[in-house]
């Protein structure tokens, strides 16, 4: 069970590396004001990137999510509670992904 | 029930590939009982290890429907699927023939993790005195029961993603070592488990924890390790 | 590389992780709010600008994800794609650098 938490840990952080670049280039261009903002915003309004803004909200919700179980199995006394810390992790990555959903 | 099994056992070396056999069907019967069927009644040039065949030694250790397991404590009815079977040898190892693995590259990594242990005291000097329920202590007999069996590195993604990578054995023995009060060698076990692919490799994926026969957990010790390590290097002692 | 140096980079990771958990957190928790009845640079900027907090809420989250991002990725390219050595751990400082400054410029453009 572990071992597909941990992949998907690892390929939404890989994805997450690769999206970021193009995230602050796209904010950088609020320096050239609100225009140049403006036209990249309409430009995100196409159904597919809609979809794809939530996909990325969803990957960092479930990167941190497992994260956070590395984080308690390397620094916390454990038993066997890390199924309950997979499960936990799925849930706030689907309880982020929900919200953001509803408020799009 | 069926009464015959068909098992498919890998035969040759790295370029052989799975060969079929039927195997009568037994109550309570062990998937080495049926390797050892195929051996002794169909063909005799099969190669495999046992020793003990109770679950004591760890050689018997073969991957079973593609999961590292000991086969003489795996019984045909918890893994044989509507009556098929796959025996293959330990993943990870390089393979001799049929379901003999080399096993020199797993204790070499023990060795290489300073997994031995290097004390002060002689037989003149008097007994250490170790108390049983210290913290330390606990923590080593978590991982003492390790009888290298093999089944833990060849669960391992990480080992199959780095050949050098030490491995849950070898690093929960070092991991054991690292707690044992009488130990003098601390400082160079750590540095020896902290290099490039040692205790900061593990993913945490713990399927060595989950498949370990004896019920330890490399995972914890490897964390453990990871701390330990930390602490050392920030304090200038790694 | 050393083992001193893999620890304190096995060691930056999760410190920088623990950062990044909260800044995530409160990230995911603005956006969400502010996606509420669409987005327009104007509404953007209008709450952004002139934040010297905010700034500096968002160049720690930054400076953290430069941190972060190359170290995870240098397990994924030895593990995966056999690039060990020298010229990767160059490649990843030079990703690094990128993430860093063009966060920074971001962060700049948006909040100050």
């Amino acid at each position: 069970m572990s071992r597909w938490v941990a992949l998907v840990h690892r390929l939404s952080g890989v994805a997450l590396a690769a999206f970021l670049p193009l995230h602050f280039w796209a904010l950088g261009r609020a320096l050239e004001g609100a225009a140049a903002l403006d036209r990249f915003l309409a430009w995100t309004e196409h159904p597919l990137l809609k979809l794809s803004e939530w996909a990325i909200v969803l990957l960092l919700a479930v990167h941190l999510g497992g994260g956070l179980r590395v984080l308690a199995l390397e620094f916390l006394p454990w038993r066997d509670w890390q199924k309950g810390l997979a499960a936990a992790a799925a849930t706030v990555a689907f309880a982020v992904g929900l919200a953001f959903a509803l408020a799009l | 029930m069926s009464e015959t099994l068909r098992v498919s056992v890998w035969r040759g070396g790295a370029d052989g590939a799975f060969r079929h056999y039927e195997v009568p069907r037994h109550a309570s019967q062990t998937v080495l009982d049926v390797v050892t069927h195929i051996q002794r009644r169909i063909d005799p040039t099969l190669a495999y290890r046992f020793a003990c065949r109770v679950g004591m030694c760890g050689s018997c250790a073969m991957t079973v429907n593609g999961t590292p397991r000991w086969t003489c404590r795996t019984h045909v009815d918890a893994v044989a699927a509507g009556g098929a079977l796959q025996i293959g040898p330990l993943r990870n190892l390089p393979l001799i023939r049929d379901l003999v693995t080399d096993m020199r590259e797993f204790f070499d990594k023990w060795a290489r993790a300073r997994g031995r242990f290097e004390g002060e005291r002689t037989r003149r000097d008097d007994f250490a005195r170790v108390e049983p329920g210290s913290p330390r202590r606990e923590l080593a007999e978590a991982g003492i029961e390790c009888i290298g069996c093999g089944v833990c590195y060849s669960a391992c993604d990480v080992v199959a993603w780095n050949r050098d990578y030490l491995g849950p054995a070898a690093l929960n023995r070092a991991w054991t070592l690292a707690n044992d009060a009488r130990d003098v060698a601390g400082a160079e076990r750590l540095r020896a488990v902290a290099g490039d692919a040692g205790c900061h490799a593990c993913h945490t994926h713990m399927s060595c924890s989950e498949r370990c026969p004896k019920r330890i957990s490399p995972t914890a010790g490897i964390s453990g390790l990871k701390r330990a390590s930390a602490a050392a290097a920030l304090r200038g002692e790694l | 590389m050393s083992a001193r140096a893999e620890t304190l980079l096995w060691a930056a990771q999760r410190a920088s992780a623990a950062v990044l958990a909260l800044c995530v957190a409160a990230h995911l928790a603005t956006v969400i709010y502010a996606v509420r009845g669409g987005l327009s640079a104007a509404e953007i900027l209008g709450r952004t600008r002139g934040e010297p907090g905010w700034l500096v809420f968002y160049v720690v989250f930054v400076l953290a994800v430069a941190v972060h991002a190359p170290i995870g990725l240098r397990a994924v390219c030895a593990e995966w794609l056999g690039w060990r050595g020298r010229s990767r751990d160059i490649a990843l400082l030079a990703f690094a650098v990128l993430l860093g400054w063009t966060g920074v410029r971001a962060a700049i453009g948006v909040f100050a």
